[in-house]
Formats: structure tokens, sequence, C-alpha cells
């Protein structure tokens, strides 16, 4: 690789069903074993759904009594939490120039508000509230979260299943080498719905939905390596699912790109759930996977876009803490097979 | 290897070898060409929900045409909804006009705002009304997501992707466009497919209903006394590649893009700044990206919604960014025929624009009847020939998304 196309993770932010912040899911992820879950009353079932919803933070975060975030609906705290996590001091730079991109990433978006809006709709249209429908849009988390901060440069928001999230990173790393951007954050949320729980189980009966964010903040400066010491080494082509290669044979193709890079002391970062129909694509392209493994998924249950960046967060924590490199893998609900390599700086 | 990213040369230049389009002015080019030239407006009362209690009920509904013939079975074609039927009209046209053969390697972009909503509404309805009864709930789920109608098109032509969705609000065509341009020009894509899609869906008008931002009147965008905009619904799909490989192939050239800029407008979620702050950003990143200056731009297909405060921001945007030289720069907006097409807004007007330049005449903005005083540039009322070299497009969306691209005439 180029030593021009060196990205580097710089700060990284969670927000899930084991707490607002890192230490919580660095906890729940060291402990293993599956977070309790929560009923979800869902409209005209007497059984609720089973899910794993984010808890109300334990102090009301002071970002909430911003202008524009006092109204918002989950999503857009939890991505707005996970991001100033992640750029922690380099918030400071962008009163100085600092050219900050945004990309969010998200498979369901805005549906707290979205139904409730549409209900409104049904109801009496003349009375539909004017203050839901924005928030109801894809992009308004990444303009609240620009609007916070001050930034001004560029901001995407990409929608598709959670291998989105790794687009996503690939994404900020090609704005970085652009020089169109100093710094970049990259953002998976997804909030919790009666509407997506009841969806997804209409594809496995047995999932936990569930919710949060998680954000990676890449630079490319040399300075970035203090902050972590890890880097971002490869994201493999997204395998599409289609007729001539299924959901099985794109797993084994993103994995099989991202076999040449293989060394040891390495972790695989995997999306399995505990579910067998949902995991048996990715077993088998992993079935010869010999070294450490971690399934966030098992513990912090299935928060799609969400979920893809906690992979993200906790390939790049295992870095940080004791692997040469972590692999995540993301083989996606309805889309895409996709997989990423992050490296200790000191075996680039 | 999505990253790192493939070693590049000089970067190619990059043109349109086919184009897509279907509004509700037509479902072609010949169609559409025609109604833009003449500024026919293509409003009409709402037929796709039940619009009595809204306080608009028009909107440029369009007329679906059957669909085309494409590898997508009866049984996959029945699933689809508005959106994706749309989406499929614009590719089917933009394929074929390419000349393009099926590939495992062919980048989509695509933007939009919605996506397949009315199957997302539908599922709701079912969902609280009959919530015991399953029937149909699935498919509504598979067919409601974005990727999906992104799929379709890769699976009616034999192509493997990547797929990438831009759900940047109004400015999602227009930036899935200026991607596919990014993805040429860095050699990391030999041809890319991009464009954007949006149906007109009964939450989506409820919501611009319930801020008042549609018009109560006609969308009469740079009036000064406009009071809302129109929404329209539609798809427009280009094929892009480099120059060098179009000409390898003898293929028809319908223009070049040269520019993309995209700027963040922090204002407002739902207001841009009034001076047009990220507009001017957007133009100038733009320029830039061209190596142009604004006196070499003939045309602006502007951003236009017909509200107030978008018109006279953009208004002040584009006064700023062309200074001495905006006397000379015609400026009109297309959606005072078609309303305001949401994510397919920017695509579809960037298809405005290489008919304008291709065939050298001025879309008027047919309804101005008494131009904003606060716009230094010309505004174009009447159909109009004209010698234009390089045309301009803006797309602005909620939550300050802004993005602009620049296309050049192909002689």
């Amino acid at each position: 690789m180029s030593a021009t196309q060196e990205i580097f993770v710089c700060g990284k932010g969670v927000v899930s069903p084991a707490g607002w912040g890192l230490d919580a899911f660095r906890n729940a992820l060291q402990n293993g074993q599956p977070l309790t879950t929560k009923a979800l009353p869902r409209p005209g079932w007497e059984k609720p759904l089973c899910v794993r919803q984010t808890p109300p933070p334990a102090t009301r975060p002071a970002f909430i009594a911003h202008a524009r975030l006092r109204r918002t609906s989950p999503i857009a705290q939890y991505v707005v939490a996970a991001a100033l996590e992640a750029l922690g001091p380099d918030a400071q730079l962008l009163q100085k120039g600092f050219r900050l991109g945004i990309v969010y990433c998200a498979m369901s978006g805005c549906v707290n508000y979205s139904r409730r809006f549409y209900d409104e709709v049904l109801k009496d249209p003349s009375t539909a509230s004017p203050l839901v429908f924005p928030e109801t849009v894809f992009n308004s988390p990444a303009s609240h979260l620009a609007a916070l901060l001050g930034t001004t440069s560029i901001n995407y928001t990409i929608v598709g299943d959670p291998g989105t999230f790794l687009q996503g990173l690939a994404l900020a790393a090609d704005w970085l080498l652009q020089e169109r951007v100093d710094g970049c954050l990259v953002v998976g949320a997804e909030e919790m719905d009666w509407l997506t729980s009841d969806a997804a189980r209409r594809f496995l009966r047995s999932i936990v939905v569930s919710d949060g964010a998680g954000a990676l903040y890449l630079k490319r400066d040399r300075e970035s390596f203090s902050a972590t010491g890890v880097k971002l080494e490869a994201i493999t082509d997204p395998q599409l699912f289609h007729h001539h290669c299924p959901r099985s044979e794109a797993a084994r193709r993103a994995r099989a790109e991202l076999q040449t890079f293989m060394g040891q002391n390495e972790l695989l970062v995997d999306g399995l759930l505990d579910v067998a129909s949902a995991d048996r694509d990715e077993l088998n392209a992993w079935s010869d996977w010999n070294q450490s493994r971690l399934s966030p998924k098992r513990i912090l249950g299935e928060g799609f876009m969400a979920a893809a960046a906690w992979q993200c967060v906790a390939a790049v924590d295992a870095v940080e803490q004791k692997f040469d490199a972590a692999n995540v893998s993301v083989v996606g609900c309805n889309q895409q097979a996709i997989a990423a390599r992050f490296i200790r700086k000191s075996i680039s | 290897m999505l990253f790192p990213f493939r070693h590049t040369g000089v970067p190619p230049r990059v043109v349109v070898t086919g184009a897509g389009i279907i509004t509700a002015l037509g479902s072609d080019w010949k169609q559409n060409a025609l109604g833009f030239r003449s500024g026919r407006v293509a409003t009409r009362p709402v037929t796709l929900f039940d619009a009595s209690r809204q306080r608009v009920k028009v909107a440029a509904e369009l007329d679906l045409p059957p669909l085309p013939q494409t590898r997508l079975s009866d049984q996959h074609l029945a699933r689809m909804d508005r959106a994706a039927r749309m989406l499929l009209v614009a590719a089917d046209q933009a394929w074929k006009q390419s000349g393009w053969e099926p590939s495992e390697h062919l980048p989509i972009v695509l933007g939009t705002t919605s996506g397949g909503m009315s199957l997302g509404e539908a599922y709701f309805r079912q969902a609280t009304q009959s919530p015991h009864n399953h029937q149909h709930q699935a498919k509504r789920v598979v067919h409601y997501q974005a990727q999906q109608q992104a799929l379709n098109v890769c699976e009616a032509f034999g192509f493997h992707g990547p797929i990438t969705i831009i759900a940047n609000a109004c400015a999602s065509g227009a930036n899935a466009i200026g991607h596919a341009f990014e993805l040429i020009r860095r050699g990391e894509a030999e041809r890319v497919l991009a464009g954007g899609y949006d149906a007109i869906s009964q939450l989506v008008f409820g919501g611009f209903d319930s801020l008042q931002a549609l018009s109560p009147t006609q969308c009469r965008p740079f009036d000064a006394h406009r009071d809302g905009l129109a929404l329209g619904e539609g798809a427009a799909v280009l094929t892009l590649e480099p120059l060098e490989s179009a000409s390898r192939r003898n293929a028809t050239i319908l223009g070049e893009v040269v520019g993309y800029g995209a700027a963040t407008d922090a204002h407002h979620l739902t207001q841009p700044h009034p001076n047009g702050d990220a507009a001017l950003a957007s133009m100038s990143a733009a320029c830039a990206s061209a190596q142009l200056s604004p006196d070499q731009i003939g045309y602006i297909n502007a951003h236009g919604t017909g509200t107030p405060l978008n018109d006279s921001a953009e208004a002040a945007a584009i006064n700023r960014w062309a200074g001495a030289n905006a006397a000379q720069i015609q400026v009109s907006s297309t959606k005072s025929s078609i309303g305001h097409l949401l994510g397919a807004a920017g695509s579809v007007e960037a298809v405005v624009c290489l008919m304008a330049l291709q065939e050298q005449w001025l879309p008027p903005t047919s309804t101005l009847q008494t131009p904003e005083p606060a716009c230094a540039f010309p505004l174009v009322k009447q159909p109009t020939d004209a010698r234009i070299e390089y045309a301009l497009t803006n797309s602005f969306g909620f939550g300050g998304a802004n993005a602009t691209l620049i296309l050049r005439r192909w002689n």
C-alpha cells in the first residue's frame, strides 16, 4: 500500500444497550453474557416484542440543551453522543478552521418520528405536527450533528444494509486522501421501534432487535498515531447478493479477499447472533478461522447499522488493547457481504 | 479492494453516454425536452391518496408507462412499488442508450429521500389496522428499502454493483451524480450508473403540507409573490464513463460532467442561511473542481423551489458567486413545470441541463410573473434559444445538504 494511503482511527464512541459510552460497551463485551431483554408493546398483540434497548443516559447529556437537539428522536441523540465521544478534544479544532466531514449510515433511520407523523397524517393531516416531519428525513441526525459542531464541510447520509457502514469508512478515507476534509466522523445508528422489530421478526422469529450507535473518527496525519495507534488497513469490495452470488458465496468472497493479509495474534469480530439460520453463511465463510473471535451481537442484539459500527469499534479497541490486527466481517441482511481490517501501527 | 484505492494517473474526462428520464411531463427524453422547452406546467389534482383534508391538493403526478422488458420476472415486477418502477424506466432508457454490456463490477450510485415509502405506509396501516393479517407484509419490508430498489436495477440489467445510496434529502440526486463523477475521476470505477428517484407518498406530501411549504396557488420560483413549492415525482439515470472509453466504443456522447461541489448549511434543519453561504460554497467548489470561473457559465438551473426562503437565499448566493457577471447568466427553475422531485430533483435537473446544452435552448420558469427584485441575474420567463457551453445546476436539501453540478456541451 502506498504511504500516501494511510488512514488512522483517532477516536471511537458508542451508545448501546450496555449504556452510553465506551466503558459500558467494553464491560458488556468482556462480561460476555447476553444483556437482559425487555418487553416492547406491539399494537394489536397481547404478547410484547422482546428487545434490547439502549437505556436512558445516567446523566442528561449537555448537548440535549442545544436548540437543534431538544426535540430530536433517540437516533439523533445516539448519533451525537457517539460522535462527540469519538471526536474527543478535536471538537475544539473546529473553531480554528478544521474541516470535519461527516458520514452517517443508517438502515431504518428515524422510525419513531416517521411512524408518529404518518399516524397523525392518517388521523387528520391538518393537525399533523410540522415539528415532527423534518425529523423523519434520513439525514436529520447528520444535520443536527453538523449544526452542533458548526461544521460546513461535506456531509453524506448513506443508507443500505449494515455493510454500508464499512462503505462509509471507505468514503471517509477517500475524502481524507483527496484532502477535502482534515478529519471525518463515520457514524452508524438505529433506533428502537415496535415497527422495526415487528418487520425483522417476519424473517427471523427469534431475533432480538437492539439500538444505539457507533462512531469512528478518522484522520490521515501521522500525529494521529498518538491517539490510538490503529490504522485502517483494508476494506474488501462489497459483495452483492444476487442470483449468481447468493449470500453464502458473497460471505465467502469477502472473507477470501481479506485472506491475503492474515497473520498471527489476530481477532475476528463477526456478526453472529446465535441464530442458526442467520449465522450459517458467515460461519461457513470463516470456518477455518482458528484465532480469537468476538461476536458483539450475541451480547447486544441485532442493531443493524449500529451493530456494524459496534463491530468496528470493538475491533479498534481490541487492537489498541492487545491484538496486532482485528478483522471485521459484516454479512448483511439483504444487500452485501463486506469485511475490513484494522492493524496496530507497529506492524504496518 | 474498496480500500486502499487503486492508483490513478491523470483524472479522465467524464462523459454521459446514456440518459433516462421520467417526470410528469413524460416518460422519455423527447417528451420531457418538449415539455421543458415550452415550460408546460404538469401539476394536477392528487390521485394517489385521499388529499381532501390537505391544505393543498395538487402535485405533479406522473402516468407510469408499461415497464420495460428486462431480466426481471413478472412476479418480481409485480412486487415493485411506484418509486422502483420509475427508477427502472429511467435506468432502462439510460442503459439502452449507452450500449453498455452487463458486467461483474459496475457501481450504481442512487439518490433518494424516501425509497419505497408507499410500501412502508401500507405496512404500517396493515400492522395497526389488522395486525394479525400477515399477507404481503414480508414483501413490503423487502421492497420498501432503497437497497432493494438498487438491486432491482442491477438484476434487471445483469450487473453487480457495488451499490451506494445517498440520502441527503433534496440534494441526493445531485450528490449521486457528483459521487459517480468522482469515482471515475479517481480511477475507482470504469463506468457508473447514477441517478435519483422519488415517488409522491402520503407521508411526504403531508409533511410538506404541515410545514405550509406547498403553494396554495401555483409554484412560481423567483417570483416576488411566490408562496411555496409543488411536489412532483420521477426519476433520472445517467451512464457515466471516461471519454476515452466512450470514444473507443464510438458511443454517442450527450454531454460532459466537469464539476461537482458540496457543502453543508448548519443554519437550520429546514431553512437555508439567508445569505446563502453554503450554496455559495457549493457553487464555488463545483467551479474549482471544473476549473471554471462564473463568467464561463451560461445557464443555471436553480434549485428554485418557489418557497420565499429558498429562493431569496439562492438569489443571494448566485449574486455573490457571480458578482459583476450576474447580469450575463441566465437562470431558471424547472420546478415550475414538474414540481420538486426531492431525491430525484438533482438528477432530473442534470438531464434538463444536458437537453439545454445539446439542443441549445433554455427552459423557462413559465409561471413567473413578477421577478424577485433581489435577483441580479436575468430569469428565463419564455422559451428561449441560446448559445451555451456550460450549465450549472443547484440542489439544496433539508438538513443543509447543498450540491452543485456543472455540465458541458458536447460538440
